[in-house]
């Protein structure tokens, strides 16, 4: 019925050739697809920032990006980050901060994190509160998420 | 990174990293969407865009000629096989059926369903189902609903009245003859009477992941498999059996990773809807609602209305308190609807010794999406009117919101405590810990920088609340949804554990607390201990993870469990040293006899012996293996205060929060890492009611609120440091002492911004603002109009 369009996507570093609907979703691209489960989906409407990754560098909402939109582009998804033997600082201060509960807009924290981070490593308390202005968190009040940055940023300037 | 506590001290206490993280934070979780099986299929459901109204005609024609559906069907087809929605509560409730088959009750009201291949092409088909329904008047305020205007939403429901209890002082619980003398004297002899109506803000409890659920019918097998998002799985499993023709043990209920609960993930019809189809068409199905569907289909909370009256003397002794409390519960009765609000009146008390309490309560039937749990369920309310009641009482004496509290509070040796609002109070040091939390915010300092400020013509107000809450849910006799929970210990011939517990977690940190307690009880790493949750195939029995229970109902079964198992390892093991087993000990790997160093054996060569014993002790059997359910004898009631400094602009009317200072005493903690964790969330959850969050609808019952851009949720920058602290007063209840702290941030935040608020605008001539208090609500007020 719809329209079928092929897309050429790098995905974490892995170069994807496929023949999408034109109306496809890169959220529903990354999980149905290619089987990136990691990237959620909470609201539909880019308020929530669970869909979050990184477009050519840069964070963005997938759950309002169709996936052709993204033809030509690199992305890097939660899968993409760390590894269980050298996990990205950021990562290591969600564990260490406990700064995730039920651990769904974690992946998105993540991204987004990364992306703030590298745009400014050295963030002030209210800094790092706005940057996450785009990702809700029902479970842990932020807090610890935020002390989460703050040790990232330290370890990252290490 | 590894998690290393201190393995030379109790693990109990230590601040140790959760080791579910280890998945989460790669994105490893399971939620509900991530489980996908072959040949799965997609439903979804047409709702009505209308409040309230007669189903004249479904034409599902053209959906079910659209490619890739395999399925319409209708709430009248749906009617005969499928049971009511469950209901937990003893009162009488209208028949709730899974997709509405005759008129729709509010926005959202399932009318029909779609099964298709693809869950785009189940969208297609909704858009394409013509539904005409027979507008009726929209019952949306619960006051006038009261009157039966403008319409009835169920018939048989007279005055749209739900229920109508009247508790406390002179109301005899066997008869219901209520005695208003005593009260009445109360209310007439007392020197101060405050009379106020206040109002909880409907709430959405926004788990940022939605509901879902994929129910798996394996013909020829006979055995249906449902992963679903539930905080009680073998509830579920309970409902859904017989809902398909089918046994308790022919169904396996998975609870997957979930993200969040707050107390509205449970069954509703939207599940037995997936399960027969899956009966019915012999395929998978999987059902993922959107965060739209989520504001209008899943259950919200709160929405109730109390006109308070409190009694006192000029000292500030509180003589007594009148409730009128109107419940909004909106169109239908779910789970545990109609029992939430009946948990107010339990905490009409607050912390205070107050002898005369006296409520009636009204839910009200409306045209609205039903209400249920929702994290704090009933005890927000109560504090709430409590804790504004004391505000206006310490305005009106002019004396200082600490020190009314203090004269009231219950002294800490009449433990146990039988308030008027009919609970038994288990232990508590008020004072104490009022005292520490007045020290930790420099209460004194605070209120001479509020008058600093002031003169600089800002508008800076101090608010403290006082938190009592109600968990530890049991004992079963006074909970329909039972009281108990369920454990079982399993010391592997390996010697390392595997633990089950009905507690299910999602988000609570149970694989690492209640292997916190396991390590310390067996004396081995918790590395060596796995904590099974969330299947029904897995754990026996469960209730599971709501109210505040799971430490001190599910870790205290955890712990008999281990005992049981712990006093057959002994028993081995003194066959094994041949000592006597009540020399036995339990430490670092080993067991040993008491004052005998050299007489030990490693931890795992006793649980070895178990499992291949060269001679079994008189009387035993092999192996290593035990389960206890715990059923409480009471509920715990854990406690706290909060104190807000606010900052209201003037010409704004925007709310900075620029200090929130707490002491909570939950008894034992077991760790507080996870215990800090649940304190933050849960005073972000009673923040957003004040100043963002509420659920609205329109005159004609449209919801307005129904996506996260109309719903505010707190955002990070919304919110200040949390500065936190403790006190430990355990309860006698449980061996672990462990009362409860998933809520109490959620009960206590709200009226401490509320209040902080109010004193900020006290030059206006504010006495009392319902939340929220949004920018707009203040700004008005600031120019002039009156509140």
């Amino acid at each position: 019925m719809s329209e079928t369009v092929p897309i050429s996507i790098t995905v974490n570093g892995t170069s994807r050739e496929a023949e999408v609907d034109a109306r496809l979703l890169l959220v529903h691209f990354l999980r149905e697809d290619l089987g990136l489960t990691g990237t959620h989906i909470g609201c539909d409407t880019s308020q929530c920032g669970a869909c979050t990754v990184l477009i050519d560098g840069r964070s963005a909402k997938s759950c309002t990006v169709f996936a052709v939109q993204a033809e030509g582009s690199e992305i890097t998804t939660i899968e993409g980050i760390g590894d269980d033997e050298a996990l990205h600082p950021v990562q290591e201060g969600f564990w260490a901060e406990h700064g995730l509960q039920c651990g769904f807009c974690t992946p998105g924290m993540i991204l987004a994190a990364v992306n703030f981070l590298e745009r400014n490593p050295t963030p002030s308390e209210a800094q790092i509160r706005r940057a996450l202005d785009g990702n809700l968190c029902r479970c842990t009040g932020y807090q610890h998420i935020v002390n989460a940055i703050q040790y990232a940023a330290k370890r990252m300037a290490e | 990174m590894t998690i290393a506590p201190d393995q030379e001290q109790p693990l109990v206490g230590q601040r140790v990293q959760r080791r579910e993280d280890g998945a989460l934070i790669h994105g490893r979780g399971t939620f509900i969407d991530d489980v996908k099986l072959p040949g799965m299929l997609h439903l979804a459901f047409k709702r009505s865009d209308v409040a309230h109204g007669r189903i004249v005609r479904i034409d599902s024609s053209v959906a079910e000629s659209m490619p890739g559906v395999e399925l319409v069907v209708t709430g009248a087809e749906l009617k005969e096989p499928l049971p009511p929605v469950p209901i937990l509560t003893p009162f009488p409730a209208p028949a709730h059926h899974a997709v509405t088959p005759d008129k729709a009750r509010y926005v959202g009201d399932p009318v029909a369903a779609v099964v298709a291949t693809d869950r785009y092409l189940a969208r297609d088909a909704l858009a394409a189902i013509v539904v005409e329904i027979d507008e009726l008047p929209a019952v949306i305020d619960p006051v006038e609903a009261m009157t039966g205007a403008p319409a009835l939403v169920h018939e048989e429901f007279e005055n749209n009245v739900a229920l109508r209890i009247v508790s406390g002082t002179g109301v005899d619980t066997e008869t219901g003859v209520v005695d208003d003398s005593a009260l009445r004297a109360a209310f007439e002899q007392a020197e101060v009477v405050i009379s106020q109506r206040m109002r909880n803000p409907r709430l959405a409890p926004t788990a940022i992941e939605t509901r879902g659920v994929v129910a798996h019918y394996e013909a020829g097998r006979e055995y249906l498999t449902v992963w679903a998002t539930t905080q009680r799985p073998h509830t579920h499993r309970h409902y859904i059996a017989p809902a398909v023709g089918l046994g308790e043990h022919q169904v396996r209920v998975i609870a997957p990773d979930m993200g969040g609960g707050f107390g509205a993930k449970k069954i509703y019809g939207e599940d037995f809807v997936a399960a027969i189809l899956s009966k019915r068409l012999g395929r998978p199905i999987k059902w993922i609602e959107d965060r739209s569907e989520a504001f209008m289909a899943t259950t919200h909370g709160r929405d109730m209305i109390g006109e308070i009256e409190i009694a006192a003397k000029r000292d500030g002794t509180v003589l007594g308190i009148k409730a009128r409390l109107i419940a909004d519960i909106g169109a239908y009765e779910m789970l545990l609807t109609a029992f939430i609000p009946t948990l107010t009146h339990g905490l009409l008390s607050g912390a205070y010794a107050i002898p005369m309490i006296r409520s009636e309560l009204i839910e009200v039937f409306t045209n609205k999406t039903p209400t249920d749990a929702y994290r704090g369920a009933g005890m927000p309310e109560a504090i709430f009117f409590v804790e504004r009641a004391m505000e206006l009482l310490a305005r009106e004496l002019e004396m200082d919101s600490a020190d009314v509290r203090r004269r009231n509070f219950i002294p800490p040796d009449q433990f146990p405590y039988a308030t008027q609002g009919g609970s038994v109070y288990d232990s508590g040091e008020y004072e104490r810990l009022l005292d520490k939390t007045l020290a930790l915010a420099g209460w004194e300092r605070l209120q001479a920088e509020r008058e600093a400020a002031r003169a600089q013509g800002r508008l800076v107000g101090l608010g403290l609340s006082f938190y009592i809450e109600l968990c530890g849910i049991g004992p079963s006799t006074m909970f329909p949804s039972g009281g108990w929970e369920h454990a079982s210990v399993t010391v592997e011939r390996s010697g390392t554990i595997t633990a089950t517990t009905g507690a299910s977690a999602h988000g609570q940190g149970h694989e690492t607390s209640f292997a916190q307690i396991l390590a310390d009880q067996f004396g081995i790493p918790m590395e060596d201990i796995s904590i099974v949750h969330g299947d029904t195939a897995k754990v026996k029995q469960g209730v599971g993870t709501v109210g505040s229970r799971s430490l001190a109902v599910g870790g205290t079964a955890l712990r008999l469990a281990g005992d049981k198992v712990k006093a057959k390892m002994a028993t081995f093991a003194a066959h094994l040293l041949e000592a006597r087993e009540a020399d036995i000990t339990f430490a670092k790997g080993m067991i040993s006899v008491a004052g005998v160093p050299e007489s030990a054996m490693p931890f795992a060569d006793v649980a070895a012996y178990a499992y291949v014993p060269t001679t079994l002790p008189r009387d035993t059997e092999p192996g290593l293996s035990a389960e206890a359910f715990w059923e409480p004898e009471g509920l715990t009631f854990p406690y706290g205060c909060y104190i807000v400094q606010a900052e209201v602009d003037r010409e704004t009317g925007e709310v900075e929060l620029q200090k929130l200072v707490g002491v909570d005493d939950c008894g034992t903690v077991v760790n507080p890492l996870i215990v800090d964790g649940q304190i933050h969330g849960g005073l972000a959850q009673g923040i957003g009611p004040a100043l963002s969050e509420e659920v609205i609808y329109g005159r004609d019952g449209q919801l307005l609120t129904g996506s996260l851009m109309d719903y505010a949720i707190p955002r990070a920058s919304d919110l200040p440091r949390f500065e936190l602290d403790y006190t430990v007063t355990p309860t006698p209840l449980n061996p672990l002492g462990a009362k409860g702290i998933g809520e109490a941030g959620t009960i206590g935040a709200t009226p401490a911004v509320v209040n902080a608020v109010v004193d900020a605008l006290a030059e206006f001539g504010v006495r009392h603002l319902d939340p929220v208090l949004r920018p707009e609500k203040l700004w008005r007020i600031i120019q002039g109009e009156t509140s």
